[in-house]
């Protein structure tokens, strides 16, 4: 493949949902992030929640058939874990990042291991039959020519991940308990003044944030692949942080950040096809935000010392006009 | 009549031992203007802790409108409609000053919070009560005067008729004052009843109808406030007679030990904040600078620590711009700082009063040995520190965060002093502390200039800069608008029409004087 071919490739419709395909698995645990973050007890757990959901939802389709229990099993999982996360930092005092490592290298620990007892793969469970949550085609944009290509025809999580984001823009800044939530993670000590009781608001924040990372982690298992593969979120949770943080800390924002590592991601990816190493292919998204954040640092930078300047030379110029005047 | 409130025989011991209240009474009357007097570390915030459900205490009853009371939480209180605004503001920056009123109580409609009402709500009550504020605005981008009135119209949204003011304020300018005091006498002819904590006297006087004095833990008398004088007060509170006026023996200024040329601040978002700033410091003087708070002080202070770089100018030591150096640097070079903030810069709240004491020195000898830090040395140099400043603690080992607010200064005093400076810059040197420690730290001001210190003082409290300063210069929005080089001989109100910028000295009137 030549280079031109490349650069043809992504202006199709192809491409473009490629893009949000990939988006998707990294929108869910961005916005539990959010709303982690925003309670000011930043889940970094969210690999390790993403795993336990996608392992938990491919062994329950695979067993019952049912792949809407399957869904709720993830969920319930994910919750119980992060609700264990939660009673570790807030009443027995352990700290909330070392916590989430803990969870990290357990849930990949021990989705492996119980991967390996139950199908004697350590890989993935390519030989089990797990089913994968339906396509939605919307009727009438289905059949408008490219918007219908690009837009319909995606499974169920990523109109759910787009959908939640309004859901969560409208629980954090329309809800009693949303503003409660704002209010506990920027000024705790207010918040209780108030009777908000700070510690159940962050157990809730981080439940929310774990159900939303195993959507995400489930998302990978039962929609993108059709099983569950050894450490598949492959660092999607670490960058779901980084989105809240490029997003501003605002739903919207977080959500768009996420859909730009999906678009990077989907540009590495057909930049595969040349020849050139797939180790730095890869790279492109994680180079590109250092980049686009050490540029945006230095113009802030820039920015406040040629305001000093300028007013420093105004200064000067009032000094030399002061003797004048005293003349 | 029945008290509103009534707290009897209130004993409050913490954990840690600290005898905060004992035997406590206090009663307050419907519809009056209370005020609660003490030094720091009298155990007036204590008691209205209690009162808030905040603290429980150890032994006691309370009794709000006849009715006893056990709070867990201030939840309760805030039930039996008591309400507080704290001396560090409770509030969300990033809210707007709506959403702070009503937070964890919004209005909804259909599940959701209603917006239109939030705003409503908030401008309702201001206008009953007299409250200015902007209900949109965010708090981050308000003055202290309004996030102060925030404060209140969120215990009215709660329905509060018993509102306490801790040290109200601390943090106002004398218009913002003037402001809160006319607020406070409509929230009384409305039928609220005011608790009034504060050290200021000359505010009791002027607020308050009764008056309560507690020392060391125990209420020393509640008195009407027309029938005590501002000195019986103060010797209430202190239990002896206090000097207002502080004996300075006359000595003859020495060499100049720091000069500052042309000196010029823009802050981070553009705003001028000192405009060609020239002074002189001289070994055994000490220089006040008057000024509306807000006024560049602030920023002179940081500037010349090495806090914040400068837009232009020179601050020469001998013959080096110490503009290029570090604060450690500046430190090194003999020049002590007392910060404005001591919670923030002044101390590390969670460390011992022993590491706050060795914080500037820990990395020279004596104090190291080698790779480690001489414990032995460390502590009786301390113990001696804590002596002569009588820091008031069982030992050096207990984190700052166990003292009062005085004590806290006099740890920072005992750092900054015991290094011998050659020049010290004490911004608000005794913001916000007791009588007793107030009248020590400008003792020690004092002496310390005696014996050859150059000395810039900053404070907001303009009787101090007249009383302690040797010269003076009033700063107006960040420029030098006068100098005075005798600060005995200059009067509050010729000052202030500097400090207000309504008058100004050309450069060359003050060039031989800065």
């Amino acid at each position: 493949m030549t280079f031109e071919t490349v650069i043809q490739s992504i202006f199709t419709s192809l491409f473009l949902v490629s893009v949000i395909r990939i988006s998707t698995p990294i929108i869910f645990p961005a916005l539990g992030s959010l709303v982690s973050v925003k309670a000011g007890a930043s889940n970094k757990a969210l690999e390790g929640l993403m795993l336990v959901g996608a392992f938990t939802g491919v062994m329950v389709s695979a067993y019952t058939g049912n792949v809407w229990l399957a869904v709720l099993c993830g969920m319930v999982v994910a919750v119980l874990i992060s609700a264990l996360l939660a009673i570790f930092h807030l009443y027995l005092g352990t700290d909330l990042f070392i916590g989430s490592l803990a969870v990290n290298m357990m849930c990949s620990g021990g989705t492996t291991f119980l991967m390996y007892i139950i199908t004697g793969d350590k890989g993935n469970t390519g030989n089990l039959a797990s089913l994968s949550v339906p396509n939605v085609h919307i009727p009438f944009i289905k059949d408008i020519p490219f918007i219908g290509e690009v837009l319909s025809g995606h499974n169920v999580f990523t109109y759910l991940a787009f959908f939640l984001t309004f859901v969560i823009y409208i629980f954090l800044y329309r809800t009693r308990y949303g503003v409660s939530l704002r209010a506990v993670g920027e000024n705790p000590e207010a918040a209780t003044s108030l009777g908000i009781n700070v510690k159940r608001v962050r157990m809730t924040a981080l439940i929310i944030s774990g159900v939303l990372s195993s959507l995400g982690g489930m998302n990978l298992s039962m929609a993108y692949l059709q099983m569950f593969a050894r450490d598949m979120s492959a660092g999607r949770g670490w960058i779901g942080l980084a989105s809240v943080s490029l997003g501003g800390k605002k739903p919207l924002g977080t959500m768009l950040a996420a859909v730009l590592f999906g678009f990077s991601d989907a540009i590495a990816n057909q930049f595969g096809s040349l020849d050139i190493p797939a180790q730095l292919v890869t790279m492109i998204p994680y180079a590109t935000t250092i980049i686009a954040l050490v540029v945006y640092a230095i113009q802030q930078r820039r920015a406040i010392l040629s305001r000093m300047k300028k007013f420093q030379k105004e200064n000067e110029e009032q000094l030399k006009g002061a003797p004048e005047k005293s003349e | 009549m029945r008290p509103l409130i009534d707290l009897i025989n209130i004993d409050k011991v913490y954990d840690n031992g600290v005898v905060a209240n004992n035997g406590v009474n206090f009663s307050v009357k419907k519809g009056e203007i209370h005020a609660l007097v003490g030094e720091n570390g009298a155990g007036k915030s204590t008691l209205m802790k209690i009162l808030y459900g905040m603290e429980k205490p150890t032994e006691g009853e309370i009794w709000v409108n006849g009715e006893q009371k056990h709070f867990n939480s201030s939840t309760d209180a805030i039930a039996a409609t008591i309400g507080m605004v704290h001396q560090n503001f409770m509030l969300v920056p990033s809210f707007t000053v709506a959403e702070n009123v009503v937070l964890g109580d919004e209005p909804r409609k259909n599940g959701l919070i209603d917006r239109d009402a939030v705003l409503n709500i908030t401008k309702d009550l201001s206008d009953q009560f007299g409250l200015f504020v902007q209900p949109d605005a965010i708090v981050n981008s308000i003055n202290v005067g309004m996030r102060q009135r925030v404060e209140i119209l969120k215990t009215l949204y709660r329905k509060a008729e018993i509102l306490i003011l801790d040290e109200p304020t601390a943090v106002l300018t004398p218009q913002e004052t003037d402001d809160l005091f006319i607020a406070i006498r409509i929230l009384v002819k409305q039928g609220k009843t005011v608790i009034f904590i504060t050290h200021k006297l000359r505010e009791v006087k002027e607020i308050s109808d009764r008056v309560t004095v507690m020392r060391h833990g125990k209420m020393i008398g509640t008195l009407d406030t027309k029938d005590v004088s501002r000195e019986q007060m103060a010797n209430m509170m202190v239990g002896r007679e206090v000097f207002l006026d502080i004996k300075k023996p006359k000595i003859k200024r020495g060499e100049k030990r720091m000069r500052v040329k042309n000196l010029s601040y823009v802050s981070e978002i553009g705003r001028q904040l000192l405009r060609n700033v020239n002074f002189n410091l001289y070994a055994g003087e000490i220089l006040g600078i008057a000024g509306v708070e807000g006024n560049g002080q602030t920023e002179l202070v940081e500037v010349l620590t090495g806090l914040k770089p400068a837009a232009g100018g020179t601050v020469l030591i001998g013959d080096c711009n110490i503009l290029e150096s570090t604060p450690r640097e500046i430190r090194l070079r003999k020049i002590a700082h007392i910060p404005e903030d001591r919670l923030s810069n002044g101390v590390a709240v969670r460390s011992t009063i022993e590491e706050n004491i060795i914080v500037d020195r820990y990395f020279q000898k004596p104090y190291r040995n080698g790779l480690f830090i001489n414990r032995k040395v460390v502590k009786t140099e301390c113990e001696n520190l804590i002596e002569k400043f009588s820091i008031l603690t069982p030992n050096g080992k207990l984190p700052v965060s166990s003292l009062s607010g005085g004590n806290m200064q006099k740890v920072v005093v005992a750092r900054e002093f015991s290094s011998e400076p050659e020049v010290l810059i004490a911004s608000q040197p005794t913001r916000g502390i007791d009588v007793g420690s107030t009248e020590f730290i400008r003792e020690q001001l004092v002496e310390i200039r005696s014996k050859g210190t150059a000395i810039l003082l900053v404070s907001a409290d303009l009787s101090e800069v007249m009383s302690v300063s040797d010269r003076i210069v009033a700063l107006y929005e960040g420029e030098i608008t006068g100098v005075f080089p005798d600060a005995s001989k200059v009067s509050e109100k010729e000052l202030g029409l500097y400090m207000l910028g309504v008058k100004q000295q050309t450069y060359e009137e003050m060039e031989k004087y800065l």
